[in-house]
């Protein structure tokens, strides 16, 4: 039976409501934290291994070691409910259901970190759901869970919903904090990192709403029990939003034991392909992660099962692998086309450039463009090289990793499916087919068949 | 429309300017062009924008830069109903293109353009965060998830039922 730590009350009736919360065990880990020294959570959470699930996959309680500590200067920890990378929906379910999951891992963190007003930046377009945060922080309130002197510790802390107005781009930390001041979202040049020079300059932690969600189990259980779930550095459990072609869309806990082909097919996750369809590819990790066909996402290179891990998701590198990235499961059946998928994609990363460096400004709307003669039927094949040279200009030569996350899916879909980038350009009356089958990938043919 | 908040707005206004830092209520600049976008017709006119800046004590330049970052402020009048349908990979895979086509057809206009009595916007947007439960729009404060043509009908003729009964 799947272990499950953030979502294990999420069925429970009026579990969005502070009465039921509580009574299903809720705001204990902050009476346990409160008790224990600031530096005693930090260390529990660097015990616990846990990773930051915005994507990049950093170690949390390491972060939380780097903030600096000048004296008399304010320190904020801020959450990032930016979520807007394709495929990805998993923090929206929890600040939607459990709300109070996430304020109580955000009182918990804020003592944590000696951040006396903790804002939550939340992308603008889910503008319905800061009233449920809000309706939770007053609820937390009323019952001495935030305010001043929190338990008669003396603690202060205040949280606040600060709603974005629509930009990928404010998910990029130093991006948030510009946003955070009323201003471009517009990247910061590192360093200084956000721990010595954050939100009004002062030292700011910004963490995912899932990873200060699972500050409350860890608290909890403790760091080194968390970190026995899971397997290697993949510690505890990784909400995934699954969605494409697949019987289940949704949301799903899983402890990362399991392996990729269990979490598609099995009924207790994506419960396999509609239609009887074949599986032809998948992005596992959000759209900026690298595209795998069938038979390299189910196996390694070396012929391993893959698992829903950080570790094996990337076996291989990107030549043969990909990321466990922010956990946006995105299905493709036989039926659809990659080149098409692609072009949405770099569509998304040119609407979303914030402009500052040429390489992404420029090279983002090439890539569309010429995708898009592809696509279209105008596409020649000396283009499918042009493509592959602009992303591998954009890549590593811009101030934050847009660039990248918009140069890694077009490399991966030419690697992996040149021929089907080349039978567009072949057949440019049928460039626009909707349902290709499986004829133009080997690869996929093979692994079906087997 | 006169550009001021009535009394609630500004309630709100000074709400959102209290949870920053005192001389940093610049920060509320987001919150407050929304609050400005919802109470003066949907879109941000110069003379709001211009408003909001007295307000929050800043200069309109900075205000206008902010308004055209963000693709969520609308710089121009929009319909009384704005569909915002996504079109990204994963609502693509589901069939968000009949989608957008069908509604286009429906209403008789293309994304980025209104109805001619003022009614509807169709637009195109991406990724809204609600991939699994594809195709969706926005429509107000709210997404509209699962969409079949059926679901469309139903949710223009909603509209209209609602704008005769507030006319
Ligand atoms: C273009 C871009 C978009 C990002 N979007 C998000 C996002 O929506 N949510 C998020 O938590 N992190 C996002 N990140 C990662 C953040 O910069 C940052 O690493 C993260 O919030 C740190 O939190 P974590 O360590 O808890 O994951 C994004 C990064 C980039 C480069
Ligand atoms: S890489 Fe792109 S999004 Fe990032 S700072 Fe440069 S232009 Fe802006
Ligand atoms: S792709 Fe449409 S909501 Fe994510």
């Amino acid at each position: 039976m799947a272990v499950k730590l953030l979502l294990e009350n999420a069925h429970v009736e009026g579990i969005r409501y502070y009465e039921a919360y509580r009574r299903t065990g809720g705001y204990r880990s902050v009476e346990k934290a409160l008790k224990m020294t600031p530096e005693a959570i930090v260390e529990e959470v660097k015990k616990s291994g846990l990773r930051g699930r915005g994507g990049a996959g950093f170690p949390a309680g390491m972060k939380w070691s780097f903030i600096a500590k000048p004296e008399g200067v304010p320190r904020h920890l801020v959450c990032n409910a930016d979520e807007s990378e394709p495929g990805t929906f998993k923090d929206r379910y929890l600040m939607e259901f459990l709300p109070h999951l996430l304020i109580e891992g955000l009182i918990v963190s804020s003592f944590a970190l000696g951040s006396n007003a903790t804002y939550i930046y939340i992308r603008g377009e889910y503008a319905w759901i800061p009233d449920i945060l809000e309706h939770a922080i007053d609820e937390a309130k009323a019952n001495g869970w935030l305010g001043k002197n929190i338990l008669g510790t003396g603690f202060d802390c205040e949280i606040y919903v600060q709603r974005g107005a629509g930009a990928y781009i404010c998910g990029e930390e130093t991006a948030l904090i510009e946003s955070l001041e009323g201003k471009r979202g517009n990247p910061r040049i590192k360093p200084p990192f956000p721990a010595v020079k954050g939100v009004w300059d002062r030292p700011t932690v910004v963490n995912n709403v899932e990873t200060l969600a699972a500050v409350v189990p860890i608290i909890n259980m403790g760091g080194d029990e968390y970190a026995k779930i899971g397997v290697g550095r993949s510690t505890g459990t990784k909400l995934i939003s699954a969605c494409g072609n697949i019987n289940k869309p949704g949301v799903y806990e899983i402890d990362m034991t399991i392996s990729v082909e269990e979490f598609i097919y099995s009924d207790e996750y994506c419960g396999g392909i509609p239609n009887g369809k074949k599986l032809k590819a998948c992005i596992p990790g959000g759209s900026s992660v690298p595209i795998l066909p069938a038979n390299l996402l189910l196996k390694t290179a070396k012929g391993e099962t893959r698992y829903m891990n950080y570790e094996s998701l990337s076996d291989g590198g990107f030549a043969t692998g990909s990321m466990m990235g922010s956990g946006g499961f995105i299905v493709l059946d036989e039926d659809q086309c990659v080149v098409r998928n692609t072009l949405t994609l770099a569509r998304f990363y040119r609407h979303e450039s914030c402009g500052q460096c040429s390489p992404c400004r420029e090279g983002t709307g090439w890539m569309e463009k010429i995708l898009k003669n592809i696509e279209y039927g105008k596409g020649k094949m000396s283009d499918i090289d042009l493509l592959w040279d602009i992303q591998r200009k954009i890549e590593g030569n811009t101030i934050c990793p847009l660039g990248d996350a918009a140069a890694w899916p077009v490399a991966a879909a030419i690697r992996h499916f040149r021929d089907e980038f080349e039978w567009h350009v072949l057949n440019p009356e049928e460039s626009q087919r909707r349902n290709y089958g499986l004829a133009h990938y080997a690869d996929a043919r093979e692994i079906v068949a087997a | 429309m006169s550009v001021q908040f009535n009394e609630k707005q500004l309630t709100e206004f000074n709400r959102l300017v209290a949870r920053y830092p005192e001389g940093k209520q610049k920060s509320a600049l987001l919150p407050v062009l929304h609050l400005a976008q919802e109470s003066f017709g949907g879109w941000l006119s110069a003379e709001s924008m211009d408003y909001v800046a007295e307000l929050l004590r800043i200069e309109p330049i900075e205000v206008y830069e902010v308004a055209t970052f963000y693709s969520m402020y609308n710089l121009q009048p929009v319909g009384k109903y704005l569909f915002e349908v996504c079109q990204t990979g994963p609502c693509m895979l589901r069939g968000s293109d009949d989608i957008i086509a069908y509604i286009g057809e429906k209403l008789n206009i293309k994304p980025g353009q209104t109805t001619e009595d003022g009614m509807f916007t169709l637009k195109t947007v991406e990724c809204l965060g609600a991939c699994g439960y594809a195709p969706m729009m926005q429509l107000g404060k709210h997404y509209r998830e699962h969409l079949t043509k059926e679901k469309v009908d139903a949710i223009i003729e909603e509209c209209r039922n609602n704008a005769a009964v507030n006319n």
